[in-house]
């Protein structure tokens, strides 16, 4: 049972190694907890979770592989005298309904068609229209609606507290969910890449020790200070199909100015063309020319694009195609050329990547920049990016 | 050896679980959670309850790995032999233990506190592996094999500065602090400050929650913080009645200093007290 725990949870994309399950199984051994599942919980997640971000996915495995662990050894046989129901359907259901039940053949058949699929069905189950569950719309289960409903468990049961691991408290924690400022911190640290260039400035000990001991009089060592090396070039999708997803590039945006010593940032509108701006509000009037931005900064600045990509296919890839202004190139042309220019590119999507498949303009871009280039907007997209950047 | 909690900390049940779990297998524990939340407070508290020495070692960006083993200070030893001192022929004068090498001398089984382990350079955590891992490490220069008399419980504190590296997060055990519910909080209020007023301790304790809701907050209030300002609000007898009048020109509560450190943050409040007055004031006329 516990190998199947390990596998759904490498299934989920929890980082569980064997050494991780082989701790488990010793403390297990040595018995460090005592035999409730709750224990076995914060134990098991204690060992193999390293990682607030995996709790939630953590949680949820631990909840489907041991559904119904927790009531080993006190099964309930719940035998609800059939005249019970009867009389409550009696009190609370309407005529309608009432009529409705006989619909399915009447109480007796009701009962009948219930034990029958008690017996068919051995897992829990919850939606969908047969199966005994919750949340359906089958007749027999918890929370449904269909009116000759019949309840199994639920509130009136056992009044057991809700079980820990189905709270998902953490939530807020997966990495695939949510980004917020400090979050995007943590993320753009993987680009901070140190390498000492420079004047030789700082006092370096060791390397004095070792001379001064080489040449028995005190000599002075230097070397150059540790500086942030990583250059990186902004481009910022705005305005459009972007204004839903501004904040959360401003929030990126915010968090990257302080983590590099060389940042520089463009707006544009959709698609790349022939100028980029740096005020949005006077886009107008101060443009810089994309072949200057190109000429302005070597080919060792890092190039992070934010932006949907979500347009009309003709703006990527027909001169005149942008929505603003006559463009003599296709933007497909101005992307291909920042491409060219910049090895280290990503392009940072703040739609949900499952939505990818769905728009063109995304897979258009993506051919572009490059397939594995496009990393969605979460933090785990950042890290993934991040790597590809400082690779 | 077992931890159950002390009078002054309230630990929940699955910290309980992850700590035991550390000692039973001898395997460091790493605690994350929110700055505020008693990570630190933690190792002292284990300390005290299972009355095992503590030795702390607090990182610093500039803290190596090496330092935790021992240092050999050449420098000095330099000065010595060109002043003709005698001691310099001696090396193990000038090899100065450190904190790994204390805890592994302690002759009862000691806790050792690696305080905010995300705040050393990124390879930080990798060289101290063998060294949690097989409880010994080799001295170069006195030429002989430290190795522990009995293995310390280790717990290590981090604030998700860095990301740390996959084999040493192998090695630990992890647990991370959630944030206090309500009932946990009122828990640790009564740990602190016996026979503290209900009433108070309720007001402040939804203030409390409610500003940690407000969004865009620079730097959220938490456990230290609401403990420090209950302190405040007691040793200045704050009737319970002003921190229940909801007027909301008041909005930014007494003492706020103790809970907001951030001036962008006063400032927000300032800022949302003012737009409740104009409300109020446009919902009259």
């Amino acid at each position: 049972m516990f190998q199947r725990f390990f596998t759904e949870l490498r299934a989920a994309r929890v980082p569980v190694s064997l050494k991780e399950y082989l701790t488990l199984v010793e403390a297990l051994e040595k018995d460090a907890i005592p035999p409730r599942v709750e224990d076995f919980y914060y134990l098991s997640r204690a060992a193999l979770v390293k990682d607030e971000r995996h709790l939630d996915k953590f949680d949820r495995v631990f909840g489907q592989v041991f559904k119904g662990i927790e009531n080993t050894g006190e099964a309930v046989n719940a035998d609800i005298p059939e005249d019970w129901l009867k009389a409550l359907s009696q009190k609370f259901l309407t005529d309608e309904e009432k009529a409705q039940i006989e619909a399915l053949g009447g109480w007796d058949k009701l009962m009948e068609t219930l034990k029958e699929r008690l017996e068919e069905q051995q897992k829990r189950h919850e939606g969908g229209n047969k199966w005994i569950g919750a949340g359906g719309t089958s007749p027999f289960g918890n929370s449904g609606y269909n009116p000759e409903g019949v309840r199994i468990g639920g509130e009136g049961g056992q009044r057991r507290a809700v079980k820990v691991w189905d709270k998902r408290e953490y939530k807020n924690l997966d990495d695939s969910v949510e980004l917020g400022v400090r979050n995007i911190k943590v993320a753009l640290r993987r680009l901070r890449k140190f390498a000492r260039t420079g004047a030789p400035d700082e006092l370096d000990l060791d390397g004095t020790i070792s001379k001064s001991a080489k040449e028995g009089y005190l000599d002075i060592v230097l070397r150059p200070e540790r500086r942030n090396a990583v250059k990186v070039l902004l481009l910022l999708d705005i305005g459009g199909s972007m204004d839903s997803h501004i904040k959360l590039c401003e929030e990126l945006f915010s968090a990257a100015r302080t983590e590099f010593k060389s940042l520089e940032f463009f707006y544009f509108h959709n698609c790349l063309y022939e100028h980029v701006w740096k005020d949005n509000r006077r886009r107008h009037d101060e443009k810089t020319l994309t072949w200057d931005m190109l000429h302005k900064y070597p080919s060792d600045y890092r190039v992070v694009f934010v932006g949907d990509a979500t347009m009309s296919p003709y703006e990527i890839t027909y001169p005149g195609g942008s929505v603003e202004h006559w463009n003599e190139e296709p933007g497909a042309v101005w992307l291909k050329r920042v491409a060219d220019v910049y090895e280290r590119l990503v392009w940072l999507n703040p739609t949900p990547q499952a939505h990818w498949g769905h728009t063109p303009s995304i897979q258009l871009v993506q051919e572009i920049v490059g397939p594995q280039r496009m990393f969605p907007l979460t933090i785990e997209g950042l890290d993934g990016a991040m790597r590809e950047l400082s690779r | 050896m077992r931890f159950e909690g002390t009078k002054d900390y309230v630990a929940t049940e699955d910290l309980k679980v992850a700590v035991n779990a550390a000692i039973t297998l001898e395997r460091p524990l790493l605690v994350k959670g929110e700055p505020g939340t008693g990570k630190t407070m933690l190792a002292i508290e284990v300390a005290k309850s299972l009355g095992a020495p503590l030795i702390e070692w607090h990182i610093k960006s500039t803290t190596k790995a090496v330092q935790g083993l021992y240092e050999y200070d050449a420098v000095m030893r330099l000065r010595d032999s060109q002043l003709g001192d005698a001691r310099a022929s001696e090396i193990g004068n000038y090899i100065k233990k450190g904190k790994l090498w204390e805890a592994f001398e302690s002759g009862a089984r000691p806790i050792l506190l690696i305080d905010e382990i995300d705040k050393a350079d990124i390879e930080f955590p990798n060289d101290l592996l063998q060294e949690l891992d097989r409880m010994e490490f080799y001295v170069y220069e006195l030429n002989k094999t430290i190795k522990a008399k009995q293995r310390p419980i280790i717990l290590i504190t981090s604030n998700n500065e860095k990301e740390l590296p996959d084999a040493f997060l192998r090695r630990c055990f992890f647990h991370y602090i959630r944030f206090p519910d309500e009932e946990t909080m009122k828990a640790i209020v009564e740990a602190h400050y016996p026979g503290v007023k209900a009433r108070l301790v309720n007001e402040a304790l939804k203030i409390f929650y409610d500003m940690r809701k407000v969004p865009g907050l620079k730097k959220k209030p938490s456990t230290s913080e609401l403990l420090d300002w209950l302190k405040l609000l007691l040793t200045d007898d704050v009737d319970p009645e002003t921190l229940k009048s909801r007027d909301p020109s008041k909005l930014i509560p007494p003492m706020h200093g103790a809970l907001l450190k951030n001036e962008a943050d006063v400032m927000l409040f300032e800022r949302l007290a003012f737009l409740a007055r104009r409300e109020q004031r446009g919902g009259a006329s």
